[in-house]
Parts: C-alpha cells; sequence; structure tokens
C-alpha cells in the first residue's frame, strides 16, 4: 500500500482496502472513548462505615464487581476513577476526603453510598456528622438505603455507566474536564472551633458581626407554610360564582382562565336550555 | 478452734463493700438512690480505694469508666467505674462525684492501665480533669472543638428538642426542622465570638507536638549501625488499618519505638443521639456500633434495659424459645465476625483476598438465614425487650438475593441443621489444613505482637486478644447470662500472647460456637410454636435506676451502662447511654504491642486486635 494521506480518512469515501473489509466498524470517537472508560472504573479503595462491609461483599466472589471492569481497587487516590463514599462522613474525616478528592486525577466521579453519605442518615444531628458528602463534593450517583444491599450498589455503578454512556465530548457542558482544563481544587474545609468551609467565609463572618450587634443570627428566614385548603364549595355554588383572579397572578393567564370559565358558562346554558325544549 | 478467717479475695459483692465502709469509713458511703448501687467514695481518696479494691479485694479488672452528667437533677457530674474479678463474678461499682463548673477527678491510670483511653474520652465529651494522667489530650474530637458535647446543656447545631419523638415529625409532621433554619446550610454552629482573623487549624500541629519531636531527622548510635529517626504516619485512607484509623509511628531504622494512635474520624455521636432516642429507638442504632456482629450488639443492649425494667411492675422475662433463638444469633454473629477476621487478618498478612474470599463465602450463607429472619443482612435490628421481634421462618426463600445465585427455597431448620453440621465444619476443616501449619504464617505472627497475661489485665483488654494472653476471661462463663450456664462449651486459650495465639483462639473459637449451635437445634424443635416476645416490647416503662448490661461479643465484652430518670408519662428516654466498646478499649494495648517490632508488624497487630470503627469511635 502506497503512502497514506491521514487526511483523506475524513473523506466518508475513503476505500476500504480488501484485506481489511469486514474487521472495520464505525462509531463515534465518544462511544469509544466512553466505552473504555466506563468499562475499566477503578474505585479507590476507601471504606468509611458500614457501607463498606457491603462495598467487600460486593467485591467479592459471589456478587463480582469484575464484571463490570471494577474490581481493580486502587489504594492510591492518584489511579483510580471512582470514589465511593460509603458510609457516615464526619467533619473530622471530611477534610482528608476532600483533600483525597483533589488528588484524584479528572475525569472523576464521586457516589454517595447509603444513607449516611447521601444526608446524613440516621447520625444526621449529631454534633461531629456531616449531612451529606454533596455539602462538599459534587456527588454523581446517590444509591439509597442503610446499608445498600450489594444489589443496589451494583444498580448503582451501572447507573454511573449509563451517565457515562451519555456523556458527548462535543459537549464541554457534560464533561468540562476536555474543555476547559482541569477544575479548580475544592477547597478543604478548617477545623476551627467548629468545621469551617472556606466557601462560606464571608457568611461566618457576617454572622460574627451580627452577633457582636446583639442581632439574631445563624437563624435563617423560614419559606412560608402552605396555607391548608379551604374546604371544597359545593360544586353547584362553584359554577355559579364568578371566578376569582388572585391579585398575584400572570395577567395573560387570568384572561385566559377568564374565557375558560366563561365558554364554560356558555355551554351549561346550552345543555339546560336543551333539556328545557325535551 | 479458729476460725478461719476468708479471704478478702472471695468476698462477695455486698461483704466487699461493708469492707470497704469499715476500712474508708469517711470516704466511701453506699449510693442510696433509687434504682442505684455499689458505693461513692471521696474523690480525695479515690486512687487510695482504687488501689485497696484491686490489691485487697482483687478486683484486678476494671471493665468500664465512664462519665454522667446529672445537670437538673443533683448538678454534679460522676465518673462511674465498673471492676471486676479475672476469677469470675459479678461487679464492683463505685463513683466518684465533681462538681459540674470546676471538674477534676484524679487519674486512675496509675491503678488500672485501661483506664486511660476511657478517662481521655470523658475529659473529651464532658470536660473533666482527670489530675495525674500522663497525656490529657482530646481523643475523639480535635484539638479546638467548642465546648464539651455530651454535657447536658450543649447543644448541637440541628437541635430540636431533648426528646424524641420531634413534634415535627410525629403526630402533627408538616412544619420544619430545625437544620432547615440553619443559615449555612450545614450541620455547623460556630460560638458568637469566633475570631476569623486567627483562626488555624492547629489539630495537626498538636497532635505531632505530644510525641515530643522537635528534630525529624536524627543520626543515632545503635549496635553501632547508622539510624535515622522518623515519624511515619498511617491512615486515616489507609488499606490495612480497617477503616478510618490513624497512627502515628515514630521509628529508629525500621524499629518502632512509640506509636500513638489517633481515632475519632468516625466519632458519629451515638451516645448523644442515645439520650435523644427513647430506649425502643436505641436498638436499631447498637446495630452501628458493630457493624460485623449486629445481632451481639443487640444482645448487649437489650439484656441492660431488661435489668431496669426487671425492676419494675408488670415485666415478664424472655420467654426460653425467645432465649434460645437470642443464643442462636449471637453464636452466628460470632462465626460471621470470627471469618471475616481471620480472612483480614492474613490479608493484612499479605496473603491478598483470596483466603478472605474462602471465608467470605461461608459468611453469606449465614447472612441469607438472618436476612430470611431479621429482613436484613447486616443491621439485623431483630432483638426485642423481653424477646426477639419475629421467628424463624418457616422456609428461607429469598426473592433479593438472585443475582449471580440459584433461587433458593430451603427449610429453615434444614437449611440450620445442614449448615451447622455439614457446611461449615467441612470449611473448617479445609481452611485449618490450609492456615494453621502454613510456614509463612508461623514465621510471620509467632512471637511477634507479644501480649503478657498481667499486662492483657491491666490494660483492660477483652475478647481473643485477653484469652490469647492465656487468660481464661468469658463474661459467658465468668458473669453468665441468658440459656449459657446449662450449655455444654469450653473458652480456648493461648500461651504466649502473640498473634499466632489470637488466630487460634478465634479459630478454636467458631469450632466452640458450632458446638454451642448443635445443642442449640433439638431446643429450637422442642421450643416450636412458644411466644418469641413477651408484653413488654413495643412500650416499654422504664423504672428509674442505673444498669451495666455485658455480653461476651465476638471482638470482646461489649457493655451498655444504662441510666434512667423515668418519666411515668413523659418521654421514655434514657439519661445516660454508654456503650463500653471492647475495640476501643482493646486499642489501649496497640502501643505497648508493637513496640520494638518492624514497621510491616504494625498491620498485622491492628488485624489482630481486630477492631472496627463504628465501636471504637461511635
Amino acid at each position: 500500500m502506497s503512502q497514506l494521506d491521514l487526511s483523506e480518512l475524513q473523506s466518508t469515501e475513503f476505500p476500504v482496502p480488501d484485506e481489511l473489509q469486514g474487521n472495520l466498524a464505525i462509531t463515534s470517537i465518544s462511544k469509544l472513548y466512553n466505552w473504555s472508560r466506563r468499562s475499566s472504573m477503578w474505585p479507590l479503595l476507601f471504606g468509611l462505615a458500614c457501607c463498606a462491609i457491603e462495598m467487600i461483599g460486593t467485591a467479592a466472589s459471589r456478587f463480582d464487581l469484575s464484571r463490570f471492569g471494577m474490581e481493580v481497587m486502587r489504594g492510591s487516590p492518584r489511579q483510580s476513577d471512582l470514589m465511593i463514599i460509603s458510609g457516615t462522613v464526619t467533619k473530622k474525616m471530611v477534610v482528608p476526603i476532600v483533600r483525597l478528592y483533589n488528588q484524584m486525577p479528572e475525569p472523576k466521579y464521586v457516589m454517595a453510598m447509603g444513607a449516611c453519605a447521601s444526608g446524613g442518615g440516621p447520625f444526621k444531628e449529631g454534633y461531629n456528622v456531616v449531612s451529606g458528602i454533596d455539602k462538599y463534593l459534587p456527588v454523581d450517583v446517590y444509591v439509597p438505603g442503610c446499608p445498600p444491599t450489594p444489589q443496589a450498589l451494583l444498580y448503582g455503578l451501572i447507573a454511573l455507566q449509563k451517565k457515562i454512556d451519555g456523556q458527548s465530548l462535543a459537549n464541554m457542558d457534560d464533561v468540562p474536564w476536555y474543555g476547559v482544563g482541569p477544575a479548580e481544587p475544592t477547597p478543604i474545609p478548617v477545623l476551627g472551633p467548629d468545621i469551617i468551609d472556606p466557601r462560606q467565609m464571608d457568611l461566618i463572618r457576617r454572622q460574627a458581626q451580627m452577633a457582636v450587634q446583639g442581632k439574631q443570627f445563624a437563624v435563617g428566614e423560614l419559606p412560608a407554610l402552605p396555607e391548608k385548603k379551604a374546604e371544597p364549595k359545593k360544586v353547584e355554588a362553584k359554577a355559579t360564582a364568578a371566578p376569582e383572579v388572585a391579585a398575584d397572578m400572570d395577567p395573560v393567564k387570568a384572561e385566559r382562565m377568564k374565557k375558560r370559565e366563561e365558554a364554560l358558562a356558555r355551554k351549561r346554558a346550552r345543555e339546560a336550555a336543551a333539556e328545557k325544549g325535551e | 478452734m479458729a476460725i478461719a478467717v476468708p479471704q478478702t479475695t472471695e468476698l462477695d459483692i455486698s461483704q466487699t463493700i461493708d469492707w470497704l465502709k469499715q476500712k474508708y469509713p469517711d470516704a466511701v458511703h453506699d449510693d442510696t438512690r433509687q434504682g442505684f448501687g455499689g458505693v461513692v467514695v471521696d474523690k480525695s481518696m479515690l486512687v487510695e480505694v482504687a488501689q485497696a479494691i484491686r490489691d485487697d479485694l482483687g478486683f484486678d479488672y476494671l471493665s468500664s469508666a465512664t462519665a454522667v452528667d446529672y445537670l437538673g437533677i443533683s448538678d454534679h457530674m460522676e465518673m462511674v467505674y465498673h471492676a471486676y474479678r479475672t476469677t469470675g463474678g459479678p461487679a464492683l461499682v463505685f463513683k466518684a462525684q465533681t462538681d459540674r463548673e470546676k471538674a477534676e477527678i484524679p487519674s486512675l491510670v496509675d491503678v488500672w492501665l485501661g483506664a486511660d483511653f476511657q478517662e481521655r474520652e470523658a475529659y473529651d465529651l464532658y470536660g473533666i480533669q482527670f489530675s495525674g494522667h500522663p497525656n490529657l489530650k482530646r481523643i475523639l474530637l480535635w484539638d479546638g472543638f467548642n465546648g464539651y458535647p455530651m454535657r447536658k446543656d450543649w447543644q448541637e447545631a440541628y437541635f430540636e428538642q431533648e426528646h424524641k419523638p420531634f413534634d415535627s415529625r410525629w403526630p402533627g409532621g408538616w412544619v420544619h426542622r430545625a437544620e432547615e433554619k440553619n443559615v449555612y446550610g450545614k450541620n455547623v454552629r460556630y460560638p458568637d465570638d469566633i475570631d476569623l482573623a486567627r483562626l488555624s487549624d492547629t489539630s495537626e500541629a498538636t497532635l505531632y507536638s505530644g510525641l515530643g519531636l522537635g528534630v525529624d531527622v536524627q543520626e543515632l548510635e545503635s549496635d553501632g549501625l547508622q539510624t535515622d529517626r522518623l515519624v511515619v504516619n498511617l491512615g486515616p485512607h489507609h488499606p490495612s488499618t480497617h477503616g478510618v484509623f490513624r497512627m502515628i509511628v515514630s521509628l529508629n531504622g525500621e524499629t518502632i519505638e512509640t506509636l500513638e494512635p489517633v481515632m475519632g474520624y468516625l466519632h458519629r455521636n451515638h451516645e448523644k443521639i442515645g439520650e435523644r432516642n427513647s430506649f425502643l429507638h436505641n436498638i436499631p442504632f447498637t446495630d452501628r456500633l458493630d457493624y460485623l456482629s449486629s445481632m451481639g450488639n443487640n444482645f448487649g443492649y437489650v439484656l441492660a434495659v431488661e435489668q431496669l425494667l426487671a425492676q419494675g411492675a408488670r415485666y415478664q422475662p424472655p420467654t426460653y424459645r425467645a432465649e434460645v433463638i437470642r443464643v442462636l444469633m449471637a453464636e452466628l454473629t460470632r462465626i460471621v465476625n470470627h471469618l471475616w477476621s481471620l480472612g483480614f487478618l492474613l490479608n493484612d498478612l499479605g496473603a491478598f483476598f483470596t483466603p478472605m474470599l474462602y471465608a467470605n463465602n461461608e459468611r453469606e450463607k449465614i447472612l441469607d438465614f438472618f436476612e430470611a429472619t431479621a429482613g436484613s443482612r447486616l443491621m439485623c435490628n431483630y432483638m426485642r425487650f423481653g424477646g426477639v421481634f419475629a421467628d424463624l421462618p418457616e422456609r428461607i426463600h429469598s426473592v433479593a438475593n438472585l443475582v449471580n445465585d440459584k433461587v433458593r427455597d430451603y427449610n429453615t431448620m434444614e437449611y440450620l441443621a445442614q449448615m451447622i453440621t455439614e457446611r461449615l465444619p467441612r470449611f473448617l476443616e479445609e481452611y485449618g489444613r490450609l492456615l494453621v501449619g502454613n510456614e509463612i504464617l508461623r514465621e510471620r505472627t509467632i512471637n511477634v505482637g507479644v501480649l503478657p497475661h498481667d499486662l492483657a489485665i491491666a490494660l483492660s483488654t477483652c475478647g481473643p486478644l485477653l484469652r490469647g494472653s492465656g487468660v481464661a476471661y468469658d463474661v459467658r462463663r465468668a458473669d453468665p447470662y441468658s440459656i449459657y450456664p446449662e450449655l455444654d462449651f469450653d473458652i480456648p486459650v493461648g500461651v504466649n500472647g502473640d498473634i499466632y495465639d489470637r488466630f487460634m483462639v478465634r479459630f478454636q473459637e467458631i469450632h466452640e460456637s458450632l458446638r454451642i449451635l448443635k445443642q442449640l437445634l433439638p431446643r429450637l424443635e422442642q421450643t416450636k410454636g412458644e411466644e418469641v416476645v413477651t408484653k413488654v416490647g413495643h412500650t416499654p416503662r422504664v423504672p428509674v435506676g442505673e444498669a451495666y448490661g455485658r455480653v461476651e461479643n465476638p471482638k470482646g465484652e461489649l457493655g451498655f451502662y444504662v441510666v434512667s430518670e423515668g418519666d411515668e408519662k413523659g418521654p421514655q428516654n434514657p439519661w445516660r447511654y454508654h456503650v463500653r466498646a471492647p475495640s476501643f478499649i482493646n486499642l489501649t494495648a496497640l502501643g505497648p504491642m508493637c513496640r520494638g517490632y518492624k514497621v510491616a508488624d504494625v498491620v498485622t497487630v491492628l488485624g489482630s486486635i481486630d477492631i472496627v470503627l463504628g465501636e471504637t469511635d461511635r
């Protein structure tokens, strides 16, 4: 075969050589790339609490994680693609966790396994417990359960594979690390009198100033409670009553509702007339 | 004819208390509160009395030392000590009281070394100063944490009410929870006078400064060999620390000089939450202590609360069938736990995952039985006050476990009998053949991590760690509970107290558990159809008092110290709920056991203690 000009490959009319006929498949770069990535998801060997026992159980022979190319658990964050947060995240532990996450090379994914990692779980109100790892790290898949069974964890991992399958190299919103370069590292929390997220420093300062001035601090405004619905009126009364337009309703919508009510009234009048006629 | 004076080390508990009151008339008084027992010792005489209790009376084993805050009742704090004789028998309970504002109690580390971590915990969570403690630092929380969280007037960021069930959840519901009002959106609360300008994370610096290490690398002459002294940090993220445990090791060459365990990375405030929960609420929380043996944890807790319930009216003890099922579950749990720990000990030795996978296969079979009975593989939440929550099912039929498994539908009793009499013995025979005489295993474990038996007792170690050192102390025999007195089994002990002995103790304990299980099978058949839970089950009215329930869990002696200030009409919540965690107290021995050995032995020694972090940090 003569010298191949690579740019010719771009052409859809490029003739497939005879000896390669039947041995070629055409796919997109994204698909190929995602297929290889999702089939070799290496989790970080990292157990926090009870869920770690089920994670090891999933990796063991009965449930066999290696069917999905995930059995290579790496001890080093620099060789892993997936961080399975398997258990309760405490304030003391979130500092090393964020540090480990920052050390993982992109593309990287986080799975919150179990109730504690997803939102604090049964230990939510504890003074040393972080109510969900998503307060500090972006989470891709949440697996419910306390602890999730191995089947649930496998389901979560397959869900993650589906998510990767759907990511497109062309769309930078999906996979920012191919477009704009590596992300900024997540700021590492500080263990002060309580745990301090550096991203909230301004808020903490404002609250401290309010405390000095003797104002109420660290208590947020609550959204108003939804009002209780009144007793439903009788149907006849409703039919004759004019449609009440709430003051804050969109005028276009209000107009449409009014027209609809008028049309309904006309229809009812026609029907009543027809009944009388019979 | 002279009457033989009884040895003071053989007196029973009431005689012991009389002896103490005679000898120290000013310092020792009866605890006269309703439902309470033991003696109150004046704190200025505490060390002297404790020495007499240990030396003259023979209570050489300090099981538990914990603090209680009686704010609003008698406005003082007290330390409660439970001491036992290693020859068996009930506890001598003694207490020392202190003012809340200037809380100070003399340290008992000189009397019982095992008080070390427990006093540090009381200092960390209650702010009691222990004068004379050599290393009084925070142990579970970090240095610089604001306040002492277990005090009754300390409120967490998401505080709603003193007692559950919270009004926001039940019976009204549909209101906002405390956590939604927090402006930070996180579970945090800062003191009013927080100074952000001078904020720095000092937790690491204080940790290392405690080791007395000013210079990192030093040239030393030892045996004419030039060695470096350096500090190595293992964990909290390390594959061989069995969770989020951390050790700071200072080395001379490759030999360990000091080892400082650092814990608290899984401190999830079990005890504070336990005081908010009602008595019944706490049962599922105990599952999550030692998450490998949840049934055993349930057992200890219900025993403690049943002791309290028995003091009140209208209490029916569990039926015989319920007791049989409890012991059945506890012994199966022991097998589950030991299979796991043997597998992981070999993992730490470098037999990477193969022995663990074999052991785990058998473990899964037992977990199937748990799932069919209790509804969950790990967190069984099975026992109740006055029995267990459901009888054994007729058939084991799992619809959930179809992944990579045959469709299963077995008769429960046949399944159990086959597992106990055929499957597990066959597996143990094979496992033993491959490992017990294994050259590599013996080389790595014999005479490594030796713990002499007197030190093991002084350090309050328990479980296979204590028995591996040659002390035949097992709560099932020393202070029997449930139906253990009528069962026939032996207590395996080691001789040298090295890792191999602990390995063998665990191995033989599985055999002994199987022996117990074989005796339980006919009892299960006989009691078929009996009730499994008595009426106290769901709405226990717990009378005022204290109770200490302990069981021999796979990891060692698990104790629950529960104080009830029972309110007949109001919420029924424990005033104090303390867990005497075997993993936590066994770690006191880690430093002394590792000294003088090589770095590679550290993970093996740790593996041979068999810790679980949910229980260590609580």
